[in-house]
């Protein structure tokens, strides 16, 4: 008797919590490391990028608003739905990047570390970045972070997993909502992490998730006047500086591509939440 | 008489839910306005505006267990002519002076045009009972004081019970006699401590009928600051806007050099406005004051640093 | 009337040249350039000094310049380091009344402002970033956090020795070199903070001062020897200076413009509430980013509100900047005074009604009186645009979530101000503004200890406190 016959999965956007098509209607083939096909993913148009920036907004105030506990126990739920479908996304990661079982199960198990690393920075971050400040008066001077808004990341094209989701969690975790443009060569990981977040918690809207060309969206982002920074982690050097570029008519922050080639297996330290929170100092006069 | 806002001491609880309606005050701004207006630099033409005009707004004061009626002369001379060499210095306000010496401070002054004050109302600490209070009110007016300087019972301030307050300067106020004796209440604001209740004090003593309201007895510290004044020239400027009727301030104790009392002019001129820079409105209680505001007069006059011992010490 | 006597500050203690070189290397040298211009004390239109325009040439040597003593420096323990900057911060404080005239004579702010305010916060400024540069191990940036090289900055005319301290003391401290271009209207204080360095023995390139105007900003800006890029200005210039610096791999720190709302709730300390509006928008005639050019007062009390500072406006003594007595100096230049004008008139034409005190305007010299627009809707110009002048726009709100809504309401995010009693009302609204910089129940205070910058289109990175050196540092 044959083997019984695959049911494939269809891979979309992740945009307000749905799952839509591209309103583009496109769609392009991905290919594992070896060249086979995987599958047609979703190829986001500029259009796409826009409502995933209205969702993102629209689910700004609730989720900085959330307190930072309860942003830690849903990074945490992630990062248990995540182990939960470890061998899933093992094999994706395999595909995608051609690596052996074993290894590429460490890439998911170093992504559910990571995962659980920054939940534990929600209720923290406060501490180290912010301050009482000694002024030369009688007032009371606290300064602490805030998050900046919607954020727009370029993934980084290789580590699909393990890279995707060390740029999308320092983001979240600090009350930002972003729209995340997934590695274009390996997007499958994304989507399948975007199943993870749909069912973790997450309010909707949170994170977005498009697949496509980062070179086609990533400047429509940059140039979005409703985004307030943009991560270029993943972005090629030509545009990393379009993007940077367009980012300067609203003055968004800017997290250039690193100068060295990133080693996501390292102690990524407090940098990538800090490069999107803002800082707010209250003043108050102190008397009777 | 009738007193404007007189409706709300008509009970505990609306008098306490007008005071506490008050918009608050922040010391920490209070305090800061006052500094800057510290800073203003009154020069030259300015300043022998200034010296002379403290000079007519000081209510020359002792109030000493050891006063006796030859000191009370002596400073009687003083309030009329303060540089018995230079014609051209004003006379001072009034004298004040504790009830018993009142008839002295009288005879001393007959037909100067320096006026009576005396304290009244178990001064300094308020403790006895109205009868008591009342009694010494009338026993100054009836001597011949023509402003009485009462205290208020701080206790019943800070107790709370605001009414007891009201009825008491009301009825001192009543001692006075119509048309009689002008009174400036004492609150006393080193006891009251905070600004809100040197505001509601404010407005507690002018429902109630006060001509006049005072910062200090002098013998608690702190005596009158310039925030405590602000306060109160903001209240005085308030109230005219609210009832129609102008009420005066008199800061006393600690004011002791002429810059202090220049700054005092400066917060009038730039709080309660220009009106309230005269003597009729504005009043200045101090004592060793009046000699440095001479010192810094004869300064302007000659050119040259005075010294102490051209001066007589009352 | 109690008519306070002229009690203007002496100028003879200043001593300002006919003309000024470039501060290049420890030296004063001439410009390669031809470029000169003057410049003006804006409350008589009397010429101070000449100063150059740097070129590009200029400006290359102040870089090569820093470059060079950026080895030496940056490899000085940091001890030392503390102990120059140290050593400028008290000479500043011996200097301070001489400092404070000339940023009057210059800049046309009020002396009283310019001693009281300007010349403390620039001393305080360069003492406390002393403090940190043999701690910066301990500052969180890491166990040895390097500096970044050179740092081309960029400052405005508003508060121009204040901005050289916020710029320069913590670059210093890092043990970054520096080229500073000081605003071509008011460059007096920072040619003295030059001098300042040579008393201190400062070793020569650490501190480099070119004067100029935006062609010489701008090379700075694009110069690829410089390593770090800081702006304090316009939101318009910053945009251009973060497109220039796009693609390179030099830090950038910006503040910029602002359009800050002043919340009055109706249980507001009414009479500190008034001052506070006052110091919001008068201070510094409104040549302030974080100034409270929005007053968005609780209708239920706005006509109290507005009779009080109608009333509190009638007081301000606007005229000569060294007069001790003056609260409203002269507006910086004659360009900055068109443009108050030209918004203003905007103001009017789109129907908001226009009131000043009476207040005598001198002759001679650029002079705006204090301004208030009530009747005021979010949609017209002076509820959007910076003035960067002595103008007041008061709008109205009903309830807490529509004041917050409508101070949100702007592409600025710098500053913004809460007035109420209540605590619990304060905090709630201090977390909602999208403002780096909240005074309740106060306003523009500053203190080098405590971080200073804006959201959205305000700019990006802080100055002051410990978040102040992450923009010095190679983090």
């Amino acid at each position: 008797m044959s083997e019984r016959l695959a049911v494939r999965k269809t891979y979309k956007l992740f945009i307000g919590g749905a799952f839509p098509r591209s309103e583009s209607g496109r769609s392009y083939v991905v290919t594992s490391s070896k060249g086979d096909f995987l599958a047609n993913v979703s190829k986001a148009s500029r259009k796409d990028a826009r409502d995933a920036v209205t969702a993102a907004r629209k689910a700004f105030p609730g989720w900085s608003g959330a307190t930072a506990y309860n942003r830690g126990q849903i990074l945490y739920r992630v990062a248990e739905m995540l182990e939960g479908r470890r061998a899933q996304f093992a094999a994706e990661v395999a595909d995608a990047d051609g690596v052996g079982a074993k290894k590429a199960g460490e890439l998911v198990d170093a992504a559910v570390d990571r995962l659980v690393w920054y939940a534990g920075w929600s209720d923290k971050i406060g501490a180290v970045l912010g301050a009482s400040n000694p002024v030369a008066g009688p007032y009371f001077n606290l300064s602490s972070p805030e998050p900046t808004g919607v954020v727009a990341v370029v993934a980084p094209p290789s580590a699909p997993l393990l890279g995707l989701v060390s740029v999308i969690a320092p983001v979240v975790v600090t009350g930002n909502t972003c729209v995340v443009i997934a590695s274009e060569r390996a997007p499958l990981p994304s989507i399948t992490l975007a199943e993870v977040l749909a069912t973790s918690d997450l309010p909707g809207g949170v994170v977005n998730i498009l697949t496509g060309s980062a070179a086609e969206i990533a400047p429509w982002l940059a140039g979005h006047m409703d985004v307030n920074a943009v991560d270029l982690t993943g972005a090629a050097p030509d545009l990393a500086v379009t993007c940077e570029e367009l980012a300067a008519e609203n003055l968004k922050r800017v997290l250039r591509p690193a100068a060295k080639p990133v080693d996501w297996l390292a102690d990524p330290g407090v940098e990538r939440m800090a490069a999107f929170l803002e800082t707010k100092t209250v003043w108050h006069p102190i008397g009777t | 008489m009738t007193t404007p806002l007189a409706e709300v001491a008509s009970s505990t609880s609306t008098l306490r839910a007008f005071l506490h309606g008050l918009p608050g005050v922040d010391r920490v701004g209070a305090d800061a306005r006052a500094a800057t207006l510290g800073t203003r630099s009154i020069k030259t033409t300015a300043k022998k505006q200034a010296i002379d005009l403290a000079i007519r707004m000081v209510d020359l004061t002792t109030l000493e267990g050891a006063d006796t009626p030859g000191k009370v002369r002596a400073m009687c001379a003083k309030a009329v002519h303060p540089d018995p060499v230079d014609a051209s210095v004003p006379s001072v306000a009034a004298v004040c002076v504790y009830p018993d010496l009142v008839p002295t401070a009288v005879a001393a002054l007959n037909g100067t045009g320096v006026k009576v004050a005396s304290v009244a109302t178990a001064f300094p600490s308020g403790r006895s009972s109205l009868d008591v209070k009342v009694k010494d009110t009338e026993l100054a007016v009836a001597a011949g004081a023509s402003e009485i300087d009462m205290v208020i019972d701080r206790g019943a301030f800070l107790a709370g019970d605001y009414l007891k307050v009201y009825e008491e300067i009301a009825a001192v106020r009543a001692a006075c006699g119509p048309g009689g004796a002008h009174l400036k209440v004492i609150l006393e604001t080193g006891e009251l401590a905070t600004y809100d209740n040197v505001r509601r004090a404010s407005w507690l003593a002018m429902i109630a009928g006060a001509d006049f309201i005072k910062t200090s007895t002098g013998k608690v510290a702190p005596a009158a600051t310039l925030p405590v004044t602000l306060v109160m020239l903001e209240a005085v400027r308030d109230f005219l806007r609210t009832t129609g009727r102008k009420v005066g301030v008199k800061p006393a104790g600690g004011i002791r050099t002429t810059k202090d009392a220049i700054k005092y002019l400066v917060l009038v001129n730039e709080t309660a406005g220009p009106d309230w820079l005269d003597p009729d409105w504005f009043r200045l209680g101090a004592s060793s004051l009046l000699n440095d505001l001479l010192m810094q007069r004869q300064k302007m006059t000659t050119g040259r640093y005075a010294g102490p011992d051209y001066f007589t010490l009352d | 009337m109690f008519e306070y006597a002229p009690a203007p500050e002496s100028r003879d203690i200043v001593d300002i040249r006919p003309s000024y070189g470039l501060f290049i290397n420890g030296e004063w040298v001439e410009p390669q350039g031809e470029e000169r211009h003057k410049t003006i004390n804006p409350a008589t239109e009397e010429v101070l000094s000449e100063i150059a325009y740097a070129s590009e040439a200029d400006v290359d040597r102040a870089v090569e310049a820093a470059r060079k003593a950026f080895a030496t420096w940056s490899a000085l323990p940091g001890s030392e380091r503390a102990k120059y900057i140290f050593r400028i911060a008290r000479i500043i404080q011996e200097r301070s009344r001489e400092l404070a005239v000339l940023e009057s004579l210059d800049n046309g702010k009020p002396i009283r402002e310019s001693r009281d305010v300007d010349l403390p916060l620039v001393a305080a400024h360069f003492f406390y970033y002393a403090g940190w540069a043999d701690k910066l191990s301990h500052a969180g940036f890491g166990a040895d956090p390097r500096p970044l090289g050179v740092a081309g900055q960029v400052i405005p005319w508003n508060f121009p020795l204040l901005m050289l301290a916020w710029k320069i003391a913590p670059a210093l401290a890092c043990g970054n070199t520096v080229v500073l271009k000081p605003a071509e209207t008011t460059p007096l204080t920072a040619l003295a903070f030059a001098e300042i360095c040579r008393q201190a023995d400062l070793p020569p390139g650490v501190v480099n001062i070119v004067t100029g105007a935006g062609e010489t900003g701008a090379a700075l800006v694009r110069h690829p020897g410089v390593d770090k890029v800081a702006f304090t200005g316009s939101t318009e210039v910053g945009r251009l200076i973060a497109k220039t610096v796009a693609g390179s791999r030099k830090k950038l720190t910006l503040e910029l413009g602002g359009k800050a709302a002043n919340i009055v709730f109706e249980d507001a300390a009414i009479d500190q509430a008034v001052e506070g509006v006052v110091n919001g928008i008068f201070f510094n005639q409104g040549h302030v980013c974080c100034a409270g050019s929005r007053l968005l007062v609780q209708e239920s009390i706005a006509e109290e509100m507005l009779d009080a500072l109608k009333r509190r406006l009638s007081t301000l003594r606007l005229g000569d900047p060294l007069d001790k007595n003056t609260d409203i100096g002269a507006i910086n230049s004659a360009a900055q005074l068109a443009k108050i004008r030209e918004l203003s008139e905007a103001g009017e034409s789109e129907g908001a009604e226009r009131w000043s005190p009476v207040c005598p305007i001198p002759d001679r010299g650029f002079w705006f009186p204090p301004t208030v627009f009530t009747g005021v809707a979010q949609s017209h110009r002076i509820a959007r645009e910076e003035i960067f002048g002595p103008v007041l726009s008061v709008l109205t709100f009903r309830t807490p979530a529509e004041a917050i809504e409508k101070a949100n309401n702007t592409p600025y995010g710098l500053s913004a101000g809460v007035w109420t009693e209540k605590g619990s009302l304060m905090l709630w609204a201090a977390a909602r503004l999208r403002a780096g910089v909240v005074w309740s129940n106060t306003f523009n205070r500053f203190d080098p200890t405590s971080p200073f910058g804006g959201y959205k289109e305000s700019g990006y990175g802080r100055e002051g406190g410990r978040h102040g050196l992450e923009a010095y540092l190679d983090v």
